[in-house]
């Protein structure tokens, strides 16, 4: 299996899998790092999203092979103290019913807030309409996203 | 007086002397049992039996052992709030651990029916109220003051004459070793600091900084992955498996047939994937291999031939319906609905020769142990179970299938294993929501008076799909409410709000058909309904009509029923799991299409413990309501679902919501769960909404195969609504 280098979190990590190991997989059973999630395996729910050169994407269908030198952050790579403003307005609004999508929810608005800093609710909701909460917690993670643009 | 045990404390002081870490626990494993224990670690108490308590450590750090499991109904955070309100403790000191299973030291260790809160309350508070009262007592005696002399805030315990002032962790250990108060006052009401407040879910910072709280997270050294390839319709059975090919796949460390599954277990979860692939199995007829077809057929046969059950049968419906002056007839139809937790099912097994240890996702550990027990003939005592943090439940994790699954497979290939589900496994394995066709009649008088009502519930797998002593039951003099069931091999479980998740829809649906029929408005309809079981009841009444009409009132109030133009209203009110919802639901047209815009919710949970919690129970349980009365389905073709991922199964989005507005009646009964009851009402009072707003009735759920979201829809001319 081909040896693979990848820049996650700020630290070089060497992988040694299938080409077609989606980076999910490889974050979860290789690296240790279970904050992303599995939820559909199809690019369908979001739970799985991480940054890939700041880009919101579903490492779930991102092969390992695809990624190159891009610079992937996890949600364990978001803040150091897990600070960051959307994770600071998650716990102000109170927005986890269960929790298990709400890492894929952050970075995913991570990215809206990263590229546009100031978002209109239509533009948050279009962006968020690919993450699904389960519980139904869709209004507080709107409102924490407003909050924390806010305060970028 | 006492029930301290002295042996006990002796070998407790010595732990205590040997660690230097002090707690004090009281078991709740019955209500009034509360023994006092000091005990140096979870561990040693544990051991003890008494892994059910509170403990205060010398820095004052309160940790409380949260027994239930926790799938988002926010128990870890609402459960030691109740204790920290009687024991007057600083909020911030409060630690909050998941307790593993433990039948002696808790009793209903279980997530599910709305009942945790219900059961526990007194317990809680009464564990919470003993313990203030054990340290300002040892306050007072260290003082050398007269107990009634000192209060209690935030941690400390205080005597205001002299301003002599001790934190909880400094007391702790004088307090443990005084004998256990008998009667304890409870605070009143009116002093709560933290019950009825918004507090913040407790595991917020582990949530959002992705640590490994979930069952599908969970590692041990050692343990090896497997996921299993089973029928792919209801109504079949392996005929041959080769599994040469997925054996030879890089990664994979052995398939292993049993029962009707193929195990494919290996070190990776995509090897594993992949190896699934390739692995040849044929299937053969074992059944029925029923389609959605079928079922539609099957409704319409067991309607008017089926053999019914009769579930209550009040007065002569058949004299009533005769002398009627109008008579209504009205048939609704729900299909079969996934749970689909966004945490796939997946449990760790590692059966050993001493034993068994079991870690995961479960609303029902004790199922899961005994379950196992009878599986592999391993004597209850010999199991472990430990509950991880479930992505979700729904009502699927209520069962042990998967528990048993992963135990199954770990005796056979003699390792630890973490058994996972993929979504489709998931979402095509089995465990939904049954399909049910209801039938209502109602029989009016010259004057609109509801004279005769019949119900009759169609079932798959439902058991009873009705709940027949719930209103209208009691206000209606001729009632007759009956079930017919289909057996199929489609499985079916409980589903959050079992039965009355659909149930509720029909049947508010068709009490507005019935008030129009009568030409009343339809709140004012059943506020007069309610009158009559109130004052002329008809057979048992197992609902509270004043909570009821409580709910109802508070819920037109604040929605303005009937004051408002260029909106449909909508109007639902249901009593499931001992708790009451009223909501009215607000419509307007976009693009010829009917769009729920806002839907206002009056609640009747008796006290709201937390807040901040119970709005997002409201909140979630009506998206999931309105999400799942829109746009969910799950059909079958020769037995095998049509919809395996969240590309073909649909569930409600984002943009999808509409604005919800919460509202609690503010009674001060005891708490009567809040889970599940905001959900039922939901689909009737938008379905009503719909109805006011294009004139068209639905009754079939999804709503969005209906006509009425083609876009061609014409908003229905505006009628002069009565106000209730």
């Amino acid at each position: 299996m081909p040896l693979y280098k990848l820049q996650i979190n700020g630290t070089t990590r060497e992988i040694d899998v299938a080409e077609d190991t989606p980076l999910l997989w490889v974050l979860r059973d290789h690296l240790n790092l279970v904050g992303t999630k599995y939820g559909c395996g199809i690019a369908q729910c979001g739970a799985c999203t991480v940054h890939f050169d700041g880009a919101a994407t579903r490492s779930c269908v991102l092969p390992v092979s695809a990624i190159g030198n891009a610079k992937i952050t996890t949600i364990e790579g978001l803040s150091k103290e897990g600070d960051h403003p959307l994770q600071q307005a998650w716990d102000e609004v109170d927005v986890p019913q269960c929790g298990y999508c709400q890492a894929g929810q952050i970075m995913t608005a991570a990215a809206l807030l990263k590229q546009t800093p100031h978002p209109t609710t239509a533009q948050i909701e279009q962006t968020m309409h690919g993450n699904i909460c389960r519980c139904g917690a869709y209004h507080r993670i709107r409102e924490a996203i407003k909050l924390a643009s806010t305060k970028a | 007086m006492s029930t301290v045990n002295k042996s006990r404390r002796s070998f407790l002081k010595s732990t205590l002397l040997t660690t230097g870490g002090l707690m004090l626990g009281f078991s709740w494993a019955s209500a009034g049992a509360a023994a006092p224990v000091v005990v140096a670690d979870a561990g040693a108490a544990a051991s003890l039996g008494f892994n059910s308590y509170l403990s205060i450590a010398p820095d004052g750090i309160i940790t409380i052992f949260s027994p239930n499991p926790e799938l988002g109904q926010n128990i870890m955070t609402s459960f030691p709030m109740i204790v920290a309100e009687e024991l007057d403790a600083d909020w911030k000191k409060v630690k909050v651990v998941q307790a593993a299973l433990d039948t002696k030291a808790f009793d209903r260790q279980v997530t599910g029916g709305s009942g945790a809160v219900p059961h526990s309350w007194k317990l809680l508070r009464n564990a919470g109220a003993t313990a203030r009262q054990m340290l300002v007592q040892a306050a007072a005696q260290q003082w050398g003051v007269p107990a009634e002399e000192c209060t209690a805030a935030d941690g400390f315990v205080v005597h205001t004459k002299t301003g002599n002032k001790l934190d909880y962790g400094a007391l702790a250990e004088a307090a443990a070793k005084l004998p256990v108060p008998k009667d304890v006052k409870l605070k009143d009401r009116k002093d709560f600091k933290l019950i009825g407040k918004e507090v913040k879910n407790v595991a917020n910072k582990d949530i959002t900084t992705g640590k490994p709280l979930y069952g599908l997270d969970f590692h041990r050294e050692g343990m090896v992955l497997a996921m299993l390839q089973r029928p792919p319709a209801f109504g079949t059975r392996i005929k041959s498996v080769d599994a040469a090919a997925a054996k030879a796949m890089p990664g994979i460390i052995d398939v292993v047939q049993f029962k009707n599954n193929v195990a494919v277990v290996g070190k990776s979860t995509w090897e594993i994937m992949k190896a699934r692939k390739v692995l040849k199995v044929e299937y053969e007829k074992d059944g029925n291999t029923e389609s959605s077809e079928d079922h539609a057929k099957l409704f319409s046969t067991l309607m008017d031939t089926g053999t019914a059950t009769v579930r209550r049968k009040d007065g002569d419906v058949a004299t009533a319906f005769a002398g009627a002056a109008k008579v209504l007839r009205a048939e609704y139809e729900c299909p079969f609905i996934s749970h689909s937790p966004m945490e796939p099912m997946n449990f760790f097994a590692h059966v050993r020769e001493d034993g068994v240890e079991l870690v995961g996702p479960t609303q029902t550990p004790a199922l899961a142990r005994t379950s196992v027990s009878k599986l592999l003939n391993i004597p209850e005592e010999k199991i472990t179970v430990a509950i991880t943090r479930l992505g979700g439940g729904f009502g699927r994790r209520l069962k042990a299938d998967y528990v048993t699954e992963a135990a199954e497979l770990s005796s056979i290939i003699k390792k630890p294993v973490k058994l996972i589900w993929s979504r489709e496994d998931d979402m095509t394995g089995g465990s939904y929501r049954p399909a049910v066709r209801y039938r209502f009649e109602a029989a009016l008088d010259a004057a609109g008076n509801m004279i005769g009502y019949k119900l009759r519930g169609v079932g798959i797998n439902s058991g009873n799909p009705t709940r027949e002593d719930n209103f209208p039951s009691g206000a209606v003099p001729n009632l007759l409410i009956d079930t017919v069931e289909h057996q199929s091999p489609i499985t079916t479980g409980a589903w959050r709000a079992p039965i009355t998740n659909f149930l509720a829809y029909a049947e508010q649906s068709f009490l507005d058909e019935v008030a129009q029929a009568a030409k009343k408005d339809p709140i004012q309809f059943r506020l007069d309904l309610l009158q009559k079981a109130k004052t002329a009841p008809v057979g048992a009444i197992k609902y509270d009509i004043d909570r009821m009409i409580g709910v109802t009132k508070l819920v037109a109030q604040k929605a303005g029923w009937g004051t408002k133009k260029g909106v449909s209203q909508g109007f639902s009110v249901y009593f499931s799991h001992r708790s009451y919802v009223a909501q009215v639901a607000e419509v307007v047209m976009k693009g010829g299409k009917p769009v729920v815009q806002k839907i206002y919710a009056a609640s009747d949970c008796g006290e709201v413990v937390n807040l901040s919690g119970a709005r997002q129970q409201v909140m979630g349980g009506i998206v999931d309501g309105l999400g799942h009365a829109m746009y969910s389905k799950l059909s079958f073709k020769d037995g095998a679902p049509q919809q395996n991922n969240f590309g073909n199964y649909r569930l409600i989005r984002m943009m999808e919501i509409p604005e919800i507005e919460t509202h609690f009646v503010d009674n001060g009964i005891e708490p009567t769960g809040l889970g599940e009851p905001a959900l039922p009402p939901t689909g009737g009072a938008v379905a009503n909404a719909i109805q006011k707003a294009t004139g068209k009735r639905i009754r079939k759920q999804p709503f969005i195969e209906d006509p009425v979201f083609s876009g061609k829809t014409q908003a229905a001319p505006a009628k002069k609504m009565k106000t209730a």
